[in-house]
């Protein structure tokens, strides 16, 4: 059996536009972030444009599935982050859909937009251009009308509240398993009476395998921070759709 | 002092009962087979758009009769052999499933091929949609296979890891699940044809 797959290392999330190859002027940068923050603010849904300067040897969907997990992009349960990747060295392209718009932006419009839209632009050079063209169609596919609009952005602030709470350890079962001891251990070990009888009590249980009670002790996710000037993502989960291209 | 000594005691009981595996063993066998259904739908899906692609390309390229029957007989083949979550453990079913969807990639290809010996479906809008439906469907099968694997991986190591190993042989006689393995070199790699 082939060993664990190595994950790519992956730049910092350092905003709605995560310039990490340097190919997007500051003045593109602040509309696109602008444009993306009102975005979500509308929907709830969260959009990425990174890029990115090394791909690692990883094809770029291969890379793009595990950039927007490791990232989160997108409520958790809701899986509604989309990115936009571009690897100017290696001069590849890809839209990365969430698993919960894959109905929205279906694959054969992220191709469309990849092939239509981006690449003509990046063909001829302007790499910022293509972008935002991208960055355009993408919101044009998936505004939503109006009147969705606040029921969407409701519901992604009650997800953020509902994540920040859940975060934490399992405490359910930990606490059951300690009150069943303290009942039925506790009334045994004063019944025995003598200092020193408990040490025959194997303690081979101890400690290594904490992270098996409950079920999540690191497993609280990030919470989105629209409000605020930081962005982070929201938990949201990725399953290889979208489309690539190249130039 | 005998009192902190019992709490004490008592609240490594309880945190070491928590990790001997109880629940999590269950879980993360669910979890595997979850993704293997996720592998499966998947799977499913691509062989839903084998009709679409067929007749996408009747039209331009009718003298191949040969490679569109042949990826029709693939998918009906594959469609046959189902595989169920409690086949998990069964190596030999898992390499028949593995095998006959291999087959299936091979066809597929074959027919996506095409285009370079008729260059008139290159600007076949439909067939073109269909070609980035069908990668779109080949990543997400990578990627769900990947995800099973892992789980695969989580599971096994749970039920061999000590102190694990030990609530997973009394408690649910646990024996390893089946990874998802390439059949032939390069088959894990998404076929891709370039326009």
């Amino acid at each position: 059996m082939s060993p664990a797959r190595a994950e790519p290392s992956f730049p910092k999330l350092e905003g709605r536009v995560t310039d990490a190859a340097n190919i997007i002027p500051a003045g593109s940068r602040a509309e696109l972030d602008a444009k993306l923050r009102m975005f979500e603010a509308q929907t709830g849904r969260q959009f990425v444009v990174a890029t990115i300067p090394d791909l690692q040897g990883y094809d770029i969907a291969d890379y793009g599935y595990q950039l927007g997990r490791a990232w989160g992009i997108g409520q958790r349960g809701q899986n509604n982050g989309i990115l936009l990747i571009v690897a100017p060295n290696e001069r590849r392209i890809r839209i990365e859909v969430g698993y919960g718009l894959e109905g929205d932006l279906p694959d054969a419009v992220a191709s469309s937009i990849v092939r239509n839209d981006i690449r003509p632009r990046f063909k001829a050079g302007d790499l910022p251009g293509g972008i935002s063209a991208g960055v355009d169609a993408v919101l044009k596919q998936l505004q939503l009308p109006p009147d969705q609009r606040a029921a969407a952005a409701a519901r992604a602030a009650s997800e953020e509240h509902r994540s920040a709470r859940s975060s934490g350890p399992g405490v359910g079962t930990g606490l059951v398993i300690l009150l069943i001891l303290v009942f039925f251990v506790l009334p045994l070990l004063a019944r025995s009476g003598r200092r020193g009888s408990v040490s025959g009590v194997p303690i081979i249980f101890w400690p290594g395998s904490f992270g098996g009670g409950g079920g999540g002790w690191g497993s609280g996710g990030g919470e989105s921070s629209s409000g605020s000037d930081s962005f982070s993502g929201g938990g949201g989960d990725f399953g290889g759709g979208g489309a690539s291209g190249d130039w | 002092m005998l009192n902190i000594r019992r709490i004490a005691l008592v609240t490594v009981l309880a945190a070491g009962t928590a990790g001997c595996g109880v629940n999590t063993i269950p879980a993360k066998e669910e979890a595997a087979k979850a993704k293997w259904a996720d592998v499966q739908n998947q799977y499913q899906r691509r062989a839903d758009l084998i009709p679409n692609l067929v007749s996408s390309v009747k039209g331009a390229a009718a003298n191949e009769r040969g490679t569109l029957t042949a990826v029709t007989e693939a998918r009906a083949k594959a469609t046959q052999i189902q595989l169920t979550g409690d086949q998990l453990r069964d190596p030999e079913a898992m390499k028949r499933f593995a095998e006959a969807q291999g087959e299936v990639s091979r066809a597929i290809l074959q027919v996506r091929q095409l285009q370079e010996a008729y260059p008139d479906l290159k600007t076949n809008e439909n067939f073109l949609q269909l070609q980035s439906q069908l990668e779109g469907t080949e990543n997400r099968i990578s990627v769900a296979r990947r995800d099973y694997n892992a789980s695969v991986q989580d599971y096994n190591t749970t039920i061999r890891q000590f102190p694990t190993a030990i609530t997973a042989k009394l408690f649910y006689g646990a024996k390893p699940l089946t990874p998802f393995e390439a059949t032939t070199p390069g088959a894990d790699q998404a076929p891709k044809v370039s326009f």
